[in-house]
């Protein structure tokens, strides 16, 4: 039954990851750790690379025809990118939670919720009991329960990112990974959509991009920082918990960056 | 309270913003462009008024039977102009150039927007650019030089195998399949696949990246993320895009005549017979030997079909401009 009862969480990690966009190279030698139920945060000044790593996670740069990868990403042991894997089995297992909230603007807000299964030809075996539990783990159930068949649309920007995080919890996924989901929302909307990855990490891994170091600090147990000078690809200068980082960081770039000297 | 020193108003009164009089040089140019604009407006008014001035004894003598009838005997001493065939005509034939051209703009609007690397892309859309670009006469030769006897072996497997569906069925295969609508509809089809490909090409391209990823995301294949995401979002684009077409496909004169057996016989969904309507092509036919009397039958026929392209663009133009495919931003 996989509808009612939820996957268990998967470590992911990453070895050597390398990401090119024809001759550019823009990350290189990315290793990073990211244990189950944890939140781990992507910080670093804008063009660091951290959104293009996230979407290395999901082989979203498949989408991309000059986009290059070296290294390797594991889940649960298994490479992503080996060739006896299918890319819609990975996004299935690793969801993914957008910049701007990407409701489909021609269905309701129940179709949102079940279009994942519909676009990957999955089954719905109880659709209404799938779409009350995604809502309730996100935590809009009770804004949204009486407007099932409104268009997404109608919903507050903030709202309709809760709606885009169920979306992605119906399909199950062991890995949640986010990518600044809070930049385009009002504080109380971000709040509440922090409280969603507390209670989230319980039952998933959760990595999350931000630019927000308060949000980093708040809801993320591990941080990894990167930093690309110019010209030169993005790398990460420190990995750690996040308590250790902004408090007692090592490298000297990160104090800079974390006590906001510059990014 | 404020006074201004020069003109002795008060600072708080309110000043109009607006340009002063115009300067010599703006006069001159605002003079001929509004004559320019214009004489064009008063070209297109004179044509209308040409028209109906000119159809109107047929249609006062012939009255709504003009529509539906299915006599055309300018010449007899009562004449009976009744333009039915035609006009149906037109309009299956103008579908069945929509249905084929559909598909295969579609297509290839996918194509040039999702699939091909951007210069080859841009060499799809020049060459069905340049299809739009072909006068419809060349089309029309090539219709029956080239297109014909092929189309005539398509139209023969379509009966065999579709026959028993009464728009394949043929009463005697010996006199049907050349010079049918089904030929006339590839010929409208080839026409209208450039206007169809370069509405939806606009629409797919004004599209939100932010869905397409999400659906990807979500562990949509290609196929699941434009038939769930992309046509939905983009239908009502496209289908301007068709009436578009639709109305380029009533219209179209030498082409279809060159490829199409004109009769007065109606044919409703027949399309493999040899017998059609078009009632651009019909004026066309007739015009050079026409009588006084069927001049003016004539041009109650190009004053319908004016009519009627005129209604298939409007409604086009009101769906296009209306449909925002939630768009980039």
């Amino acid at each position: 039954m996989m509808n009612s009862t939820t996957a268990s969480a998967s470590t992911l990690s990453t070895e050597d990851i390398s990401v090119w966009f024809g001759e550019r190279q823009v990350l290189q030698d990315i290793n990073l750790v990211f244990p189950a139920n944890q939140v781990t945060a992507l910080i670093g000044p804008s063009g660091c690379g951290k959104s293009t790593f996230l979407r290395t996670l999901n082989r979203m740069h498949e989408l991309i025809p000059s986009a290059g990868l070296a290294g390797r990403v594991l889940l649960d042991g298994q490479d992503i990118y080996e060739p006896s894997v299918d890319a819609v089995d990975v996004r299935i297992k690793v969801g993914m939670v957008f910049q701007k909230p990407n409701p489909f603007p021609t269905m309701s807000i129940r179709e949102n919720i079940l279009s994942g299964l519909k676009l990957s030809g999955r089954k719905i075996t109880d659709a209404d009991d799938l779409v009350e539990t995604s809502l309730r783990r996100a935590s809009i159930w009770n804004e949204v329960k009486d407007r099932l068949g409104d268009q997404a649309l109608s919903l507050s920007g903030g709202q309709q990112q809760r709606l885009c995080i169920a979306r992605s919890l119906a399909m199950n996924p062991e890995v949640l990974l986010m990518d600044e989901p809070c930049s385009a929302l009002d504080p109380g909307s971000t709040r509440r959509i922090e409280e969603t990855i507390q209670e989230l990490s319980a039952s998933m891994t959760i990595v999350i991009v931000t630019h927000n170091m308060q949000q980093a600090q708040r809801v993320s147990d591990q941080t990894a920082f990167f930093l690309a000078d110019e010209n030169t690809p993005g790398v990460v200068v420190e990995f750690g918990r996040t308590e250790d980082l902004f408090n007692t960081p090592i490298d000297p770039r990160t104090n800079d960056y974390v006590n906001g000297h510059f990014g | 309270m404020a006074i201004d020193q020069k003109s002795g108003t008060e600072l708080t009164q309110r000043r109009k913003l607006a340009a002063g009089p115009l300067s010599k040089g703006d006069k001159w140019f605002f003079r001929a462009t509004a004559i320019s604009a214009n004489f064009a407006f008063v070209l297109v008014a004179l044509i209308v008024v040409f028209l109906f001035v000119n159809a109107w004894p047929t249609l006062s003598a012939q009255g709504i039977s003009f529509i539906f009838g299915d006599i055309w005997n300018p010449d007899a001493k009562h004449p009976v102009m009744q333009l039915g065939p035609m006009l149906w005509g037109s309009i299956l034939v103008g579908f069945s150039g929509v249905l084929l051209a559909t598909p295969m703009a579609i297509s290839a609007a996918y194509l040039i927007v999702y699939l091909l690397p951007k210069p080859a892309a841009r060499v799809a859309t020049t060459i069905i650019d340049l299809l739009a670009a072909l006068p419809s006469v060349v089309i029309g030769l090539w219709g029956i030089a080239v297109f014909s006897p092929v189309a005539i072996s398509w139209a023969k497997i379509s009966n065999q195998l579709l026959g028993w569906i009464p728009i394949f069925h043929v009463k005697d295969p010996n006199s049907a399949f050349a010079d049918s609508p089904f030929i006339a509809g590839w010929i409208v089809a080839v026409m209208i696949v450039p206007i169809i490909t370069s509405v939806t090409r606009e629409i797919f391209s004004q599209m939100d990246d932010g869905l397409i990823n999400g659906a990807v995301a979500l562990g949509g294949s290609r196929f699941s993320v434009f038939r769930k995401v992309i046509l939905p979002t983009s239908s009502s684009g496209i289908i301007g895009g068709i009436l578009l077409g639709l109305g380029r496909a009533l219209g179209e004169t030498v082409a279809i005549l060159y490829v199409l057996q004109l009769s007065f016989k109606i044919n409703f969904f027949s399309v493999l017979e040899s017998r059609g309507g078009a009632v651009a092509s019909w004026i066309l036919a007739r015009f050079g030997e026409a009588s006084n009397s069927e001049f003016h039958g004539l041009m109650a026929a190009g004053l319908v079909i004016f009519l009627v392209t005129l209604a298939v663009n409007m409604v086009a133009s009101f769906i296009v401009n209306r449909a925002q495919p939630w768009r980039k931003n």
